[in-house]
């Protein structure tokens, strides 16, 4: 039996996680994150949440308990997020709070009070082998979460836990309705949990000083004007602002001139991606090697090779947002990862 | 020792079967037999479950969050929830019977508050009773000025009214603290002047205990504000200090039952006579009109009986449990030398101690305590039950570190050399395991 300190967010699949854990055998205590306060207060840390987390615990008679980190929040996830758009990148919240709040501080917290272990409800698995912890797409292709936690770093899962990974999300389900848990059918969270009312570009206008600037064509045509580069990422085909005829995709922001740029999706296409900041989660990657490379959260892998500060794309892939994660795998194990310049 | 392991069963789901409701019954009981009966040999039994399979022994030290509902509260109230139906405000024999006896627990709470039973009125909460008298007076002043005074560490239910007249056009002040948690009095003369409508310091303050020099904050509202009506939030003192003659002079009195011994959702704001107020919940006109709704028939008899007996077993009580706080925070003190205690000791209710754990993430130490067993606080709770770094103690002038590092340890009633055994012995040893495991950030 180990003592594990198990991430609630109120949803199912952490729920389940806990569930699985207390019937392992394990001493297990449930911990929520309030996260953000904000206006904004109905996503993934709401007070309806944490009852809702609060509750599964009672009925799976587990302690619970509440860690306000709501000014690391802001911090080190939302305030890097806006700061990201300002400069016209295109960031990962969510990549963000795994790394620093789950398992930067609520790990950090979990091992100074002697638990064993953290568990969160993610779906992905951890592997144990010779070489020691190896981080693993989830059971459930559909709804793999490993890329979230791609830039996590060997030591900080080698006391971790992600039991529902070994589960298809419809068997988290099973299992949560037939436990009666009251969180068995609630809806997934998809978008950014501090962004609700308004959307994204409400949200970025509230807390950035836009500065309009033209939109342009690859030639360098000028086609009309936006009101802020922060509306903008790499790929998008909506809200453009103009009518051109033809299907037409942002294919480069540049904040230090307010400029950007579209085109047609051949324009989008590049053989080489450069990126920075790259982390290994496994040591067995190095220059020279092929890789599987994912660039958004549920994206298809596609070939590569891993080179100094650079993937190398077997056929052309469309250019990658600055500022996204890029994951990289060998089959469904996760090597490493780097950052998109 | 004080863990227990049994059988998972029974006490695994936590309020879902009948068994854990009567244990959960006998441990209330057990409070009273801790506190009330001398000389008890054996350690109750108050359990605690804790997790999948372990059960502890609970030590409550939340007093200031609430305490547990006197028995004699209990008795007292009971055949008004199931023996008469009345509604006070009917005419019938069953409805009388409920006025005679809410109007009875109205002369008995006047008598031992110090105010004639007309000045009482029965509110929903000490909260509801802060934001009546707050915001109440200043609107119905509004023709004599524009000032509101209060202090920087007052407890919400004062602030957010004082800031919802803020958009309503008062200017709103809020007078400095004290590093010791003590009101600065010249402060608050500099604050007040003919245009000051109300003025409103609390008795005790909830985090840090201290008590507030009112008779000096009445003569100087007196002498500089005389259009102003003086409110006090008095929620926390009754346990420690005779209430009736601390606000005195005052215009308005808040306390709230849960606070000593009576059931949550019962407040009182004594309302003096010529105090005009402006009322927020209309309807029926129930409480002379400031506060319309049904009354707590049950509610106002249990607050009286335990006013009454918090009363009678004060002055016995005070020195028992200052005693108790006062091994405590030798208990904490000689095995952790850098602890610190916030708040002016001399100022404080003999209850409370807050103390400074440097270094320590108070969130982390209270969930640790609390699968010990023990039971205390930190700042003040927001509705999701996350702990919000403290206001109160910010505007003592602590850093937002030693705030984030500071435990509230409240005790009361219910509290027994049990729980500070316990407490001297499981703090320290928390204390040093989280020094030696935590991760020191480069």
């Amino acid at each position: 039996m180990s003592r594990v300190l198990v991430a609630m967010s109120g949803g199912v699949d952490s729920s389940v996680a806990a569930a699985i854990l207390r019937d392992e055998g394990h001493d297990v205590t449930g911990v929520t994150l309030r996260l953000w306060g904000g206006e904004s207060d109905s996503g993934c840390c709401s007070v309806a949440d944490v009852e809702d987390a609060r509750r599964v615990a009672a009925q799976l008679g587990i302690p619970h308990y509440v860690f306000n980190f709501g000014d690391e929040f802001d911090a080190e996830v939302v305030n890097p997020y806006v700061e990201s758009y300002a400069a016209g990148r295109t960031p990962n919240p969510c990549v963000d709070c795994n790394t620093k709040m789950k398992w930067g501080r609520l790990l950090d917290r979990t091992m100074a009070m002697g638990f064993d272990a953290m568990a969160t409800g993610h779906h992905a698995r951890l592997r144990l082998d010779e070489t020691g912890t190896r981080l693993c797409r989830g059971v459930d292709s559909a709804k793999d979460q490993s890329y979230v936690l791609a830039r996590l770093q060997a030591i900080q899962l080698v006391n971790t836990l992600l039991p529902v990974g070994e589960l298809t999300k419809s068997e988290v389900r099973n299992e949560a309705e037939r436990l009666d848990l009251r969180t068995a059918q609630k809806a997934e969270s998809m978008d950014v949990c501090f962004i609700k009312r308004g959307g994204r570009r409400t949200f970025l206008s509230d807390r950035i000083e836009e500065q309009g600037g033209a939109l342009v064509t690859t030639t360098g045509e000028v086609v009309g004007e936006h009101a802020g580069v922060s509306a903008f990422t790499v790929g998008q085909r909506r809200g453009l602002g103009v009518a051109l005829g033809e299907r037409r995709f942002v294919v480069d922001v540049d904040a230090s001139t307010a400029t950007v740029t579209i085109g047609e999706r051949e324009d989008l296409l590049c053989d080489v991606s450069a990126i920075r900041d790259v982390k290994f989660v496994d040591d067995s990657i190095s220059f020279g090697t092929d890789v599987l490379v994912q660039v958004r959260a549920h994206g298809v892998a596609a070939r590569a090779t891993f080179e100094e500060g650079a993937i190398h794309w077997v056929e052309a892939q469309p250019r990658v947002a600055a500022g996204q994660v890029v994951a990289m795998y060998r089959d469904d194990v996760v090597l490493g990862s780097g950052i998109a310049r | 020792m004080l863990t227990t392991s049994v059988s998972a069963k029974g006490v695994t789901v936590i309020g879902a079967t009948f068994p854990l409701m009567f244990e959960r019954l006998r441990v209330r009981r057990c409070y009273y037999q801790r506190s009330f009966s001398s000389g008890s040999s054996t350690p109750d039994r108050v359990i605690w479950p804790i997790g999948s399979s372990t059960i502890v022994p609970m030590h409550y030290l939340d007093h200031a969050a609430s305490t547990p509902v006197l028995p004699e509260a209990i008795e007292a109230m009971l055949p008004f929830l199931a023996d008469h139906p009345g509604n006070p405000s009917g005419g019938h024999r069953a409805a009388q019977e409920a006025k005679t006896a809410l109007e009875e627990a109205r002369e008995n709470i006047a008598a031992l508050l110090g105010c004639r039973a007309a000045e009482i009125v029965f509110t929903g909460s000490g909260t509801e009773a802060d934001n009546l008298a707050v915001k109440g007076s200043a609107r119905a002043r509004r023709h004599l000025g524009d000032g509101v005074v209060t202090t920087a560490f007052e407890h919400k239910g004062v602030l957010a009214s004082a800031h919802r007249l803020a958009s309503e056009g008062f200017r709103i002040y809020e007078a400095a603290v004290t590093s010791g948690g003590i009101i600065d009095l010249d402060q608050l003369a500099d604050l007040l002047d003919e245009r000051t409508v109300v003025v409103s310091v609390m008795l005790v303050n909830n985090e840090v205990g201290t008590v507030q020099p009112l008779d000096k904050v009445t003569a100087v509202v007196r002498e500089r504000a005389p259009n102003a009506c003086l409110h006090t939030d008095a929620v926390q003192a009754v346990p420690w200090i005779d209430v009736a003659t601390a606000t005195s002079g005052c215009d308005l009195v808040a306390i709230s039952g849960h606070k000593f011994g009576g059931p949550k959702g019962m407040g009182v704001l004594i309302v003096r006579d010529g105090t005009d107020l402006r009322p927020d919940i209309e309807g029926g006109g129930q409480e002379r009109g400031l506060r319309s709704g049904t009354v707590n028939v049950a509610g106002a008899i249990a607050l009286a009986t335990a006013l009454r007996i918090t009363q009678e077993r004060r002055g016995g009580e005070l020195i028992r449990i200052a005693a108790l706080r006062d091994r405590l925070w030798d208990g904490i003190h000689v095995a952790l030398p850098e602890t610190r205690v916030n708040g002016d000791v001399a100022a404080k209710v003999a209850g409370n101690l807050h103390v400074c754990f440097p270094g320590i993430e108070a969130e982390v130490l209270l969930l640790m305590l609390d699968q010990r067993g023990i039971a205390a606080a930190a700042g003040s709770s927001c509705s999701s039950g996350a702990t919000e770094p403290s206001y109160v103690l910010k505007a003592m002038g602590m850093s937002r570190e030693d705030a984030l590092a500071s435990v509230r340890f409240s005790l009361g009633v219910a509290s027994t050399d049990a729980d500070v055994d316990a407490c001297i012995a499981i703090v320290p040893e928390l204390v040093r395991g989280l020094r030696e495991r935590t991760v020191v950030n480069a």
